[in-house]
């Protein structure tokens, strides 16, 4: 689009910034990722997380992180297919209208969710008015991963629907007097199209959930130890910056070849395209 | 589309020079940099303060001991008075952080707070040289009278299976392994790893029992019945109590944790005089009786309780105990990186088990 | 068909809105306590008012969530029409270098931004929290932005170069249009990860800054105030109305677009 000098010049800011904001934090990170207290080079810390359990805490939280990106890929994608079908004026009012929770503060509207689901909470007041059982919610795993589902969301939604509002129309239409069914303009074009609006709203929505502590802690009961939660244990309680630099090391280098995997992914579906 | 986005940018730029404007400060006005605990002080005696001496106080506050820690040990900004409990008022000391306190510039502190806490203080600050005690408490069990029919006078309950799913623990690692180590008649500041390791599987035994682990939100849980019983502090329990007329408290006779939030004035304070100012000023018996209000903490000031007008608050046992419920407690002392480190680790063992 | 969609779109309306909806309500009980009914009162909203403090956090907060938005879109933006003239191998990795920020837990970018800051001798205030959030709100704006530039059709920007125009020009009239919602979409979550941030406000903050969120952080221990509650419904309301009246205007403007 630009000649070779104007985009160098495009790009210094932000070389700048990162040299500055991401270089150097990270340089701090790494470097007591791997020294011991004395300064010396050792991966006793890294090495911690096969012991006290906290190989565990991070499955769990991977595995929680998978499903809930999984469940708001499926709740988004549904949402965002009849947003962009509907009337144009309507939707951008309507779109907005699923982006607005985001304002809400995250802490209040998580305690909200307790206030939901507690044993005494309004969803088991209902059964009871209604005659049913009452249901055990809060303190579950499966309350994590409503809590964060509920956090999480829009952000899946924002980049999912911008690209398939971006779809050219009159694509569809063609496809269509081409005799082309609903699945197969969906499989052939909106899918492979969406797909990279579909991988930003993944990122956006796996990494905090991988790292998140306040859900876990307040759905959770605090009984589901997940990777954040240690994490933030050993920077606050213990002020150990050795210890939780090396797992925040471990979950870095986990979350970017996660990234690099989804790119290589994506790559290989773009090449698919030009052929 | 092009006029939003300039009223916006507009906008933008006027609240970010009012911005600065207001968090610059002024440097020749009369200041002293307060560090507390969120909601910790009646606004109104700032207001106070302010008018009486000119000094002017700006306040900044944090959740935990251990998010004020790294902000005062990097010298983020320069606090000059801090209000941090009693492990932490060791630690902070042991680190060298925080600097003796000039006692003559505090007749009030001297007047006012009750002898036995200057002496209980001496377990984290040996020579009463650092700190002022502000508020304190204890921690005890509460109790939903309707469905918790044993006695409560021990930690033994909370291992009673009859309660299973209603009971709601502290999630502290200090916290949490003092009930155990009471229970098996050790201190709370135990550093014999045996002992800890028994503590602990004890507690990986009760976790199937526990409904939730818990730290702030333990008071909603209970003023709304969510659970049995709790292990909640003192002024906690005060709370609770006035909210949920079926609840009641107990100290267990094992014994239990006597904490102490203290001021301290910082090693590098930069406005000595005006902390003292203030330190003497919280000290203040009328002063301190509209905090106490405000909190509903027990107050180490002798003054308070002639000056208390709500009647519940000043016959209530909780809020102003009888020198035996706490004489003989414990105060957690700071143990050092190595041994905290290991509560730690036991701590998070007890609640990654499965 | 068409009403399954209609079911589908209330339920997760319904999921969405169902705390906000608690919330609303906490701000009218009459008990500070939450889920504890015991009357209605606007108490909290009279409090609310006469709080100088939340006033102060709240235009601290709104400030910081416009400036850092509106850098961060700029610098986003900048970055992201650079990278596209990348070989793919460099976007790749330039790509991993921006999302680098949010790749960390919270607790680590502040503390070591806290500790940056004081290294360079920058005074912690209200320049420090607003660095700190457009260090993380360039990520999210720059994976608003990419995906839809990388779609992009180059040919209208090459036609109108071929046509005269200066290529500011052309990014200008032709690109800039086409990305605005994804530029739109970037700015909004930039804001509100800026709003809904506490933990690297805590450690960036100087001293009497601050945010609602370092506000609710610090009275978790006492039990919030229900004038956060209070706050909170009317910075709902006034978003809604803000969008309604959005919506209202654009379609306005198509119409009057439609008629010339």
């Amino acid at each position: 689009m630009f000649s070779r000098g104007i985009r160098n010049i495009l790009l210094t800011p932000f070389l700048i910034w990162a040299g500055l904001f991401i270089f150097i934090p990270l340089i701090f990170i790494v470097w007591y990722g791997v020294t011991d207290y004395d300064g010396s080079f050792s991966l006793k810390h890294m090495g911690l997380i096969f012991e006290h359990g906290f190989w565990d805490a991070f499955e769990l939280s991977i595995s929680l992180a998978i499903i809930s990106t999984l469940i708001c890929l499926l709740m988004a994608y549904p949402l965002c297919l009849i947003l962009t079908e509907r009337q144009r004026d309507n939707t951008t009012i309507i779109s907005l209208l699923f982006i607005l929770p985001l304002w809400m503060n995250s802490l209040l509207s998580t305690m909200a969710w307790q206030t939901i689901l507690e044993g005494n909470g309004i969803i088991n007041q209902l059964m009871r008015l209604l005659g049913m059982p009452a249901l055990q919610m809060i303190n579950t795993p499966g309350a994590i991963v409503l809590g964060m589902v509920y956090n999480y969301l829009p952000y899946m939604v924002l980049p999912l629907y911008i690209a398939l509002t971006k779809i050219d129309r009159r694509i569809l239409e063609a496809a269509r007097d081409l005799g082309a069914n609903y699945w197969q303009t969906f499989t052939k074009i909106i899918l492979p199209l969406s797909i990279p609006g579909a991988i930003s709203g993944i990122t956006m929505v796996f990494i905090p959930a991988l790292t998140t502590f306040v859900i876990s802690a307040l759905l959770g009961g605090g009984k589901l130890l997940l990777i954040g939660n240690i994490i933030e244990q050993e920077f606050t309680f213990q002020y150990d910056w050795h210890v939780g630099c090396a797992l925040s090391v471990i979950l870095m280098i986990f979350i970017v070849l996660n990234m690099l995997l989804t790119t290589y992914f994506e790559k290989s579906h773009e090449e698919e395209d030009f052929k | 589309m092009k006029k939003f986005l300039m009223l916006l940018l507009v906008g933008c730029l006027a609240l970010g020079i009012a911005g600065c404007g207001s968090g610059g400060g002024d440097k020749k006005e009369k200041v002293v940099y307060v560090y507390s605990w969120g909601d910790y002080l009646d606004p109104e005696t700032l207001k106070i303060f302010e008018k009486e001496t000119g000094i002017h106080v700006i306040l900044d506050e944090y959740d935990t001991n251990e998010s004020m820690y790294p902000r005062v040990a990097e010298g983020a900004v320069h606090y000059d008075v801090i209000c941090p409990s009693d492990y932490m008022i060791q630690k902070l000391i042991s680190n060298d952080l925080i600097q003796p306190l000039d006692f003559t510039k505090l007749p009030d502190a001297k007047k006012y707070i009750g002898e036995e806490f200057f002496k209980q203080a001496e377990s984290f600050d040996p020579e009463n040289k650092y700190s002022v005690p502000y508020c304190w408490g204890t921690v005890g069990i509460i109790y939903d009278k309707t469905k918790v029919t044993d006695p409560v006078d021990s930690w033994n309950i909370l291992w009673n299976e009859k309660y299973a799913g209603q009971i709601l623990m502290q999630d502290s690692a200090r916290d949490a392994l003092m009930i155990p180590l009471k229970l098996m008649g050790r201190s709370l500041n135990e550093t014999d790893e045996n002992y800890l390791q028994q503590a602990k599987a004890m507690l990986v035994k009760q976790k199937p029992l526990v409904q939730a682990y818990v730290v702030d939100e333990v008071k909603d849980k209970l003023i709304n019945s969510e659970a049995a019983m709790g292990v909640v502090f003192s002024g906690e329990a005060l709370i609770i109590l006035e909210e949920n007329p079926n609840m009641a408290f107990a100290i267990p006779k094992e014994g239990t944790n006597f904490w102490i939030d203290g001021w301290v004035i910082t090693k590098d304070a930069q406005n000595v005089d005006n902390a003292h100012k203030f330190i003497d000023f919280m000290c203040r018996p009328d002063i301190a009786v509209m905090n106490f209000d405000y909190l509903g903490y027990s107050t180490p000031n002798i003054g308070v309780k002639d000056l208390e007008e709500n009647e519940t608050y000043k016959n209530s046992p909780i809020a102003f105990p009888s020198p035996e419920v706490y004489s003989g407690q414990e105060t957690y002392k700071y143990l050092g990186n190595k041994m905290d480190e290991y509560y730690n680790k036991l701590w998070m063992e007890v609640k990654v088990d499965k | 068909m068409k009403y399954l969609q209609k079911i589908y779109l209330a339920t997760i309306f319904l999921f969405l809105y169902a705390p906000i909806g608690v919330l609303i309500a906490q701000s009218f009980n009459a008990s500070r306590y939450r889920g504890h009914w015991t009357g209605v009162t606007l108490n909290w909203y009279e409090k609310l008012f006469n709080d100088a403090r939340i006033a102060d956090a709240l235009s601290n907060t709104l400030s910081i969530g416009l400036l850092s938005a509106v850098i961060a879109t700029i610098l986003g933006l900048i970055t992201c029409v650079a990278m596209k003239e990348l070989s793919r191998k460099w976007r790749a990795t330039f790509l991993s270098v921006t999302n680098i920020p949010i790749l960390n837990a919270d607790i680590v970018t502040g503390i070591s931004l806290m500790l940056l800051f004081m290294g360079i001798g920058l005074k912690l205030g209200y320049v420090s929290i607003l660095l700190a959030h457009i260090v993380f709100n360039v990520p999210y704006v720059i994976l608003c932005i990419m995906p839809q530039l990388m779609a992009l059709d180059k040919s209208f920007y090459e036609a109108a170069l071929d046509l005269g125009a200066s290529p500011f020009k052309a990014f200008t009239s032709v690109v800039l249009p086409e990305l605005r919602p994804s530029i739109f979409a970037g700015f909004l979550l930039a804001f509100t990860m800026s709003a809904d941030d506490f933990i690297i406000t805590h450690f960036t903050k100087g001293a009497g800054v601050d945010t609602l969120t370092t506000e609710i952080y610090a009275e978790l221990k006492i039990g919030i105030h229900p004038e956060m509650y209070a706050l909170s419904t009317l910075v709902f309301f006034f978003v809604l109305i803000f969008v309604v009246l959005f919506a209202i205007n654009r379609r306005k403007l198509k119409k009057y677009e439609e008629v010339f």
